[in-house]
């Protein structure tokens, strides 16, 4: 009824007029590339408005060589790496860190060395970077939320900074602190978790050669949202134990706490080596998606790091040990 | 049909329409970002948390008809209730079906098996897109003369259930910040909080019909 006129202009021969359904389709069809059409335009001008709001810094260019035990898969884009981020410091949306870690202020800045050590110190990052040769390592990131990256970190191995302050024989585990620091980190302004950040790693782990203390990534600096100044990078363990923004170094005799352990415990537990065949109690952990690919990939045992670092845990049982 | 109720059938029919057309966008939106980069690093993972997103947000819009016209006592927004509720079932079957046929990809019958029995976040996610199931499709009003009212009445007070199922698979996502589903659960509570109170309130009052 709706559709009838009074008049039609021109006399349209009857072949002519589409038989209802197909006229009912194709004004839905039209509608919905309207509605399209209408979305497109609405996001273009977003993006105008509010798109590079927070310019790119300059970050340093680090001199380094390049360094063993990388992988040559394809690296995962540079834009990727800075606006894809779990620091909760700075928000718990993985773009959060890109827009608001430029109000971390990354100098001066030290990190306090102490604990079971024969030199405790405090470090001014300055002196720490000059300490030893930086080296290029490409390594694969398995996050526990089942996406992984493939990212070129500049740093160098833990095991030479622990070494330096000669550990006494009491130091059986490393405690890792990032900054506290409320104003510059919006984030901690809200108790998601226990602040600050705390992490651990056993000594033998601490030691390990695929151990990496970071200060840059792709050649230069560590932007902000990546843990700068200063971040810890231990490959086969899922992200969050490679804390970020470290500020202090303990050692210790027992196990310390460690901020998702705390958090939840039947989730998260110290070791947290990637393991796909012991699920997270909320998703599996068997396959992942490598951030730039379509199709999820088979996730690899101590994410592909197993005949470096399998030996560290022999005779442990993986699921007890989560 | 006298004009004046035409012109007031034309004129909700227009209501009805636009608001459908508005709840369009969204989708709208995460399609033309997917296909332009406009989702971040993780475009399969975004689409699919915005896409459950937009079924929350239009199925507590849809509850949020009846208690605008207790408290307020507006009439319009019933009028747009059924759109509401189709839209957030629109919107529900894309998030499932990005979950299943893009996320998933290659889907196979054993993980998702796994995945919809053994994680709590997606069981309750999915019973919640079963139980909007057989409401929409008895969403015509033909379907409400097939069934009797009192019946189709009952059968719809499912979307409660399927409302709160759908807040509980968000509160269970997230890692550790509930801020952001508790304010649905919120929201959620408020509604139903005002539906109780005007129900006892009737009750009381001694007035046998219930609000619809």
């Amino acid at each position: 009824m709706r559709h009838r006129r009074t008049s039609i202009g021109p006399t349209i021969p009857s072949r002519e007029i589409s038989p209802e359904p197909s006229y009912v389709a194709r004004r839905q069809v039209m509608t919905g590339a309207a509605v399209f059409a209408a979305a497109g335009a609405v996001e273009l001008g977003a993006r105008r408005a509010f798109s590079a709001t927070v310019p790119a810094p300059d970050l340093a260019a680090l001199t380094y060589r390049k360094g063993p035990l990388g992988t040559d898969e394809a690296q995962t884009p540079l834009k990727d790496v800075t606006s894809y981020n779990n620091f909760y410091e700075f928000g718990t949306d993985k773009g959060d860190p890109g827009q608001t870690a430029h109000t971390l202020k990354v100098r001066p800045w030290t990190v306090t060395c102490e604990g079971e050590i024969g030199k405790p110190q405090v470090l001014d990052i300055d002196t720490l970077l000059k300490l030893f040769p930086l080296e290029e390592r490409v390594y694969r990131l398995r996050c526990v939320e089942a996406w992984s990256m493939v990212i070129p970190w500049v740093g160098f191995p833990l095991a030479s900074l622990i070494k330096k302050l000669e550990p006494t024989s009491k130091a059986k585990f490393l405690a890792f602190t990032t900054l506290h620091a409320p104003d510059q980190m919006p984030g901690q302004r809200r108790p998601v978790l226990d602040w600050p950040y705390v992490e651990g790693l056993r000594m033998d782990e601490g030691l390990h050669p695929l151990t990496l203390l970071a200060v840059g990534l792709y050649g230069k600096s560590l932007p902000n949202q990546c843990g700068a100044p200063l971040r810890l990078v231990v490959p086969w363990k899922y992200g969050y134990k490679s804390i970020k923004s470290i500020v202090k170094l303990r050692f210790v005799e027992k196990q310390p706490p460690t901020s998702w352990n705390l958090s939840a415990p039947n989730e998260y537990g110290f070791y947290s080596n990637v393991n796909p065949d012991v699920d997270h109690p909320r998703w599996s952990q068997a396959r992942e998606r490598r951030i730039g690919e379509f199709i999820r990939r088979k996730t690899l045992p101590f994410n592909g790091y197993a005949d470096q670092v399998a030996s560290l845990y022999a005779g442990m049982d993986l699921r007890a040990n989560y | 049909m006298a004009a004046a109720e035409k012109e007031a059938g034309g004129k909700s029919r227009l209501l009805k329409r636009g608001v459908g057309l508005l709840a369009m966008i969204p989708a709208g939106v995460i399609v033309f970002r997917f296909f332009t980069d406009g989702l971040g690093a993780n475009p399969i993972a975004t689409a699919l948390n915005q896409l459950g997103l937009w079924t929350l947000i239009l199925l507590l819009a849809s509850l949020t008809c009846t208690p605008l016209k207790i408290v307020l006592g507006w009439k319009w927004p019933l009028k747009v209730r059924k759109m509401l509720g189709l839209c957030a079932f629109f919107y529900v079957c894309l998030h499932f079906a990005v979950y299943i046929g893009v996320d998933q990809f290659p889907p196979t019958v054993d993980e998702i098996y796994k995945d919809i029995l053994k994680r709590k976040f997606i069981t309750v996610g999915f019973f919640a897109f079963l139980l909007l199931i057989p409401l929409a499709i008895t969403s015509s009003s033909k379907m409400v003369k097939r069934l009797g009212f009192t019946r189709w009445k009952r059968l719809h007070r499912l979307v409660y259930v399927a409302a709160a199922a759908g807040v509980v698979h968000f509160i269970w996502r997230v890692k550790a910040d509930l801020f952001e589903p508790l304010i649905y659960a919120g929201v959620l509570a408020l509604l139903l909080a005002i539906r109780l109170v005007a129900h006892l309130r009737d009750r009381r009052a001694g007035v046998a019909k219930p609000v619809s």
